[in-house]
């Protein structure tokens, strides 16, 4: 048993060096998800600041530059050109250079005044579907208040009922707050399954998983000694990232550091295992990184971490009981943000630690079936 | 003369070689073909951004027939899911287990504000979720706009300034149009960059690419020979997604065809470029298929303005995206796919990706020539 023991710890300690050795090994296992983790944090976001408009303004009236003066105050709608040709508007559109053409007709004033209906045109650049919607929505609540105020001024009431969102837990609907936390688990997924896919594929590539099965470990031993160091750099790469969501973007941890840990021991039981069951079924290391590859991309895309799991196909959803990452972000996201607790997070801890078992011990046997 | 032809025939010769490997290896074909399909079945079918039905516990602490009416609204439009609760707690309580997306809460005043001009209705969400908060407080303006109207007769809501809004390019608003472009530039960047630069670095990795440097062969025909046949399988995944984007998802193509294929092919150099330099300067498997992942797979995904728009990024983020081949392709996908050949578009980045593409070439070829000395 002791000696058993002391093999396997041999066994960290060869991994730890062949990883940690190599200054591009420790490179590689540490500075992208540093990289990740800003550029995700920085650049994935469907919050829209910026919208450049051009203006093609045909009334020339009071009443129509009030209207673009409140659009020019919104702080998002920046004016790039005022237009004087129809056909300019296909080229501000086309080129890029403006996200959403707005067109005011001759009679903008004068409907105005006689209290009809005085419509305004918006041409938006589809290209973006998903952008060109955000930005016709921004500019129908501006079109709102200047109905709102317009009314008012006439002494008319029935102001409409104004919507107030208010957010528990992330107070000013920060985009970032539900992004950074999911990379937690995101990234830790991708780095630590390629890793021990990759450095178990390395051995058999060059020969050197025939040398250690002269020897006296045991496939378990041999597999424990794979899993363990790891599991303990994926640790280290989620403590990276908390860190950084923390004392880099500033979004306060409320929860408990243990119930977290917890959670994600048993998702990197998880990835450790897809790991080894990749790599039991690869023979080079070009397979096992594209296989790796290959099963890392619906588990993260499917995920939540770029669209709700709830706006899946029914057949996908059912599908993803078996991703231990849709979990781990729902678990990450809860103790960050909402403080939950093991009873709140029990539909969580339930399937990741049969994913980690499961996961485990097949690729246990499939190793052992591969060894022998 | 002789010389050419004793040129081509080592070319042939290796690409032979190279493409019976791809064939013989079941992670390439899977790559070059399963790859792309999932892609395709992910985005198309796996993705969306539109949230179905919102379920809502409601909290009417004015009581009054008013909000009884406003209640009656949301339980009649397509987009809630009402649950009635009494307290602000039990709503908050559902909300944390998962039971209920949010919150609608009517305040004890709303009547009698209503009657003055300034009532509210507040939507109480958990803010973990920031898309699914956001998606159902525009969503609570239907029936909070239904209910003003049946309040005030007719001739609220709308007016007087009323918005006539149209999405050109994509009329009717399918996230398709704009994921199918996208798309096509995210798997030529993973057959281009990720495989080649796998192979390469094997080859230095196992030592076979010095034995093949005693022979006649030139750096440069062993980098042609990598090339044909990783961009071949690229061209395969590129007309898998042509037939998608047509025939599963009817995008339209507006552009020419042939600008569309140039650009492809354009783009895959580049890709294929970049694979085959970083795996001649690191000359490993595992640190190849790393960097290649970090500096072209993610860029690819997150910071080409295919799913995020580069005008929200921050500015010091937005000046790395000029650095990014795939900032240009997706910019020049989604033109000639949705708007046409627009002339200055296309031109521009075009021409940056053809000198990015040749620049990349050139790079890889001094870059094996340096280590053969």
């Amino acid at each position: 048993m002791t000696a058993s023991l002391l093999r396997v710890l041999a066994l960290i300690q060869k991994e730890f060096l062949a990883v940690l050795k190599d200054p591009r090994g420790r490179f590689i296992v540490f500075i992208p998800p540093i990289l990740q983790c800003l550029l995700f944090g920085y650049a994935a976001s469907f919050d829209l600041n910026v919208v450049p408009y051009a203006v093609f303004d045909q009334d020339h009236s009071a009443a129509s530059a009030a209207f673009i003066s409140r659009l020019d105050g919104s702080g998002i709608f920046r004016r790039q050109a005022n237009l004087d040709r129809d056909a300019d508007i296909a080229t501000w559109i086309d080129s890029g250079r403006a996200l959403v053409v707005v067109q005011i007709g001759q009679d903008f004033a004068r409907h105005l005044r006689a209290g009809e209906p005085a419509p305004i045109q918006v041409i938006a650049d589809g290209r973006n579907s998903n952008t060109a919607g955000t930005a016709l929505g921004y500019f129908a609540t501006i079109v709102d208040e200047f109905n709102a105020d317009w009314r008012a001024k006439l002494g008319q009431v029935g102001a409409p009922v104004r919507i107030v969102t208010r957010a528990w837990y992330n107070p000013n609907l920060d985009s970032r707050w539900t992004m950074i936390p999911s990379l937690v688990g995101t990234l830790t997924l991708m780095g630590t399954m390629m890793l021990t896919a990759m450095s178990v594929a390395r051995e058999r590539e060059q020969g050197t998983l025939d040398q250690l099965l002269v020897t006296p470990f045991r496939p378990f031993e041999i597999m424990a000694g794979k899993a363990l160091p790891n599991m303990a750099i994926g640790l280290a790469q989620a403590t990276t990232i908390l860190l950084i969501a923390q004392f880099w973007f500033r979004i306060p941890f409320i929860g408990s550091f243990f119930v977290l840990y917890a959670g994600l021991g048993l998702f990197l039981m998880a990835a450790v295992g897809l790991g080894l069951f990749v790599s039991s079924i690869a023979a080079t290391m070009q397979q096992a990184m594209l296989y790796a590859f290959i099963l890392v991309m619906p588990f993260a895309l499917l995920s939540g971490l770029a669209t709700p799991v709830a706006s899946m196909p029914e057949f996908l959803q059912s599908a993803m009981i078996i991703n231990p990452l849709r979990y781990a972000l729902d678990l990450t996201k809860r103790v960050y943000l909402e403080d939950a607790g093991f009873s709140q997070l029990l539909p969580d801890f339930l399937p990741l630690a049969v994913i980690g078992l499961v996961t485990l011990s097949g690729a246990a046997w499939l190793f052992r079936r591969r060894l022998v | 003369m002789n010389a050419g032809l004793a040129k081509l025939r080592r070319i042939r010769a290796l690409t032979l070689k190279e493409s019976r490997q791809i064939l013989r290896d079941p992670s390439s074909i899977a790559i070059g073909i399963v790859f792309p399909l999932m892609m395709i079945l992910l985005f198309g079918y796996g993705l969306s951004l539109d949230v179905k039905r919102v379920s809502v516990a409601v909290v009417d602490e004015d009581s009054s027939s008013d909000s009884a009416a406003l209640v009656g609204d949301f339980q009649l439009s397509p987009y809630f899911g009402v649950t009635v609760v009494h307290a602000l707690a039990d709503a908050k309580s559902l909300v944390l287990d998962r039971k209920v997306d949010g919150a609608l809460l009517i305040p004890p005043d709303f009547a009698r504000e209503n009657h003055s001009g300034g009532a509210e209705v507040q939507i109480l969400v958990n803010g973990t979720d920031s898309n699914q908060a956001r998606i159902m407080q525009a969503y609570a303006k239907g029936p909070v706009a239904l209910w003003s109207a049946s309040q005030a007769g007719s001739n609220i809501g709308a007016g007087p300034v009323i918005v006539v809004d149209r999405m050109w390019f994509n009329e009717a608003n399918d996230s398709h149009f704009f994921l199918v472009p996208g798309l096509i530039v995210l798997v030529m960047t993973i057959l281009g960059a990720f495989l080649t630069a796998m192979v390469v670095a094997r080859e230095w990795e196992r030592g076979t690419l010095e034995s093949l440097f005693v022979t006649p062969m030139r750096p440069g025909e062993f980098l042609i020979s990598k090339f044909i046949p990783y961009f071949g399988l690229g061209m395969i995944g590129f007309v898998l997604c042509i037939l998608a984007g047509q025939f599963l998802f009817a995008v339209p193509l507006r552009g020419s065809m042939l600008l569309l294929c140039l650009a492809a092919t354009i783009y895959l150099l580049v890709s294929l470029g970049i694979g085959l330099l970083v795996s001649t300067l690191v000359k490993s498997q595992f640190l190849a298929s790393q960097l290649v992942m970090l500096f072209t797979f993610l860029p690819a995904m997150m910071l080409s303005g295919f799913l995020y728009d580069l005008r929200s990024m921050p500015a010091f983020i937005r000046g790395i995206t000029y650095a990014l081949p795939a900032r240009y392709a997706v910019t020049l996908m989604q033109t000639l796919y949705l708007a046409g050949d627009v002339g200055g578009v296309v031109r521009l980045n075009l021409g940056i990706l053809a000198v990015m593409a040749a620049v990349l070439m050139v790079s890889a070829r001094l870059a094996t020539r340096k280590r053969l000395s």
